[in-house]
């Protein structure tokens, strides 16, 4: 086992350096969807572009705070949508 | 036209693109995958090793999603170094063995049973098995239309020798009782926030019996790496690697189906949609929980739109595998329409991936398109044209790669 004691400890939910260079466009909306961090790396965003639509966006957004319990005020949704959708939607 | 004179029309006149265009693909090569992934994911992966892992195509980092890239599949096991590394929840505690327990009980269970790392190990006798472990939503990202997920290339799979004890040992020192339904497996992951299901699977209780369940230390004769489960994880042979619990610390015997998010709600498919076996205390009318892999096969040693110099023959190498019935044929088409056997390598068990190679001749200058098509001992094959589902799960769609003879 001798190994496994080199293994670095990872913080439980901390975003790495790594992770710190995934910037979401700057856009109207911006800041709300940042709240997306609370649980994930943004690169989730990026890596489910460009596909959806407002309505696919919606839905992510949705299950996020249904399934997931995120913390997302239900009067962010249409917002964070429409900057995902906008930026990160099907053209 | 038929496929055959589309081909023949495409490569004679049109090159690559054109007979990529006329034929559909499936397995072009981008830099870091496939060519048919979303273009957003595209552009933000990238080779990044997490702590104790080669570098691997990063898909997210937070829950860490990493995919194996290709030329790891050159041999039959995949190294436990470049083993993908699937997370769905952020919290991922670093077990100590010291500190490590596994608990084995609940309510069809005739007595509550707690082992260090080493009594698991000590009490039981060991078993093995060679198996591959593939994420349900490998190939996501080649779905056309796209659906929302982790948008995985071909890698989100390995094979892998897998050391432990039996799973059925370990229940019957725990007493199963007659109404036993599902066994229910939790690891020590967990969501960034309280309200996240916490990641919670069952499987059949007469799969949890079956003598290829492991609860696994080892893979390829080393510890588990942290990424893939250590101290302890579940594996479940032929099944989908949602069943393979990591970081497990907790085994229950139930009467009643788990009916957490995980169970529920994710990891299903529409009925019937697939001929894989039923997990029956789960079935819902609308839809039931993925099982067992659908045939599969994956060409290793060429990448599409690679240029091959006209009278040297080609090397089709790859592997092949199902989920448990074993790989009775792989066949390589070069032309679209005609399959020729490939020789399979040395057969390592029904659960583990079967090598295949076969050499073709190369054409006169021009375009040219190599396929592999996989059979199981059962009978099932891979098919021509996706078959949807919501989640973007059994992905087996005969991949197809365009190269050009110069």
């Amino acid at each position: 086992m001798r190994g496994l004691a080199l293994l670095l400890i990872v913080a439980a939910g901390a975003a790495s350096a790594q992770e710190n260079k995934v910037v979401l466009k700057d856009a109207p909306g911006r800041d709300k969807a940042m709240q997306c961090l609370a649980c994930h790396s943004l690169d989730y965003i990026q890596m489910n572009s460009r596909f959806l639509d407002k309505a696919g966006w919606t839905a992510s957004v949705n299950k996020m705070i249904n399934a997931f319990g995120a913390p997302i005020a239900k009067e962010d949704v249409d917002t964070i949508a429409t900057y995902l959708a906008e930026n990160y939607g099907k053209k | 036209m038929d496929r055959r004179r589309i081909l023949k029309a495409a490569a004679g006149a049109l090159g690559v693109a054109g007979l990529r265009e006329a034929l559909g693909a499936v397995g072009s090569m981008a830099e870091l995958g496939f060519a048919e992934l979303p273009d957003g994911t595209l552009e933000e992966q990238i080779l990044h090793a997490l702590p104790g892992k080669l570098p691997l195509i990063k898909k997210t980092f937070r829950p860490p999603n990493y995919e194996t890239p290709v030329e790891y599949f050159r041999t039959p096991y995949t190294p436990s170094k470049a083993f993908f590394v699937r997370w769905h929840l952020a919290a991922i505690p670093q077990l100590a063995v010291k500190d490590w327990t596994l608990s084995v009980g609940g309510e069809s269970a005739e007595r509550e049973l707690r082992f260090s790392f080493q009594q698991l190990k000590s009490e039981f006798k060991p078993a093995q098995v060679a198996a591959v472990c593939q994420c349900s939503g490998n190939r996501r990202g080649l779905f056309e239309p796209h659906v929302p997920g982790v948008e995985w290339g071909v890698g989100a799979m390995g094979n892998a020798i897998w050391r432990g004890v039996r799973l059925k040992d370990v229940l019957q020192k725990a007493g199963v009782k007659s109404d036993a339904l599902e066994v229910v497996f939790d690891g020590a992951d967990h969501g960034a926030i309280a309200k996240t299901p916490d990641f919670v699977k069952s499987i059949p209780i007469e799969v949890a019996l079956d003598e290829n369940t492991l609860i696994a230390f080892e893979m390829n004769a080393e510890p588990l790496p942290h990424w893939n489960g250590f101290p302890a994880r579940v594996v479940v042979p032929g099944w989908t690697g949602t069943y393979w619990v990591k970081g497990l610390t907790s085994v229950r015997v139930v009467s009643k189906p788990e009916k957490n998010f995980w169970m529920a709600a994710a990891y299903r498919l529409p009925r019937g949609r697939f001929k894989t076996p039923s997990f029956k205390s789960q079935l819902t009318e609308a839809n039931e929980p993925i099982t067992t892999m659908v045939v599969n096969s994956l060409i290793t040693s060429l990448k599409s739109g690679q240029q091959q110099r006209r009278g040297t023959p080609l090397d089709v190498r790859g592997v092949a595998w199902d989920g448990g019935a074993g790989i009775a044929s792989v066949e390589v088409s070069s032309d679209g329409s005609n399959w020729t056997p490939a020789k399979l390598g040395k057969d390592l068990g029904r659960y583990s991936f079967r090598q295949f190679s076969h050499r073709v001749p190369t054409p006169e200058r021009g375009a040219m398109v190599i396929m592999a098509r996989a059979t199981s001992a059962t009978g099932e094959t891979q098919v021509n044209e996706l078959v949807p589902n919501p989640a973007g799960y059994h992905h087996n769609v005969i991949q197809r790669l365009y190269l050009e003879i110069v």
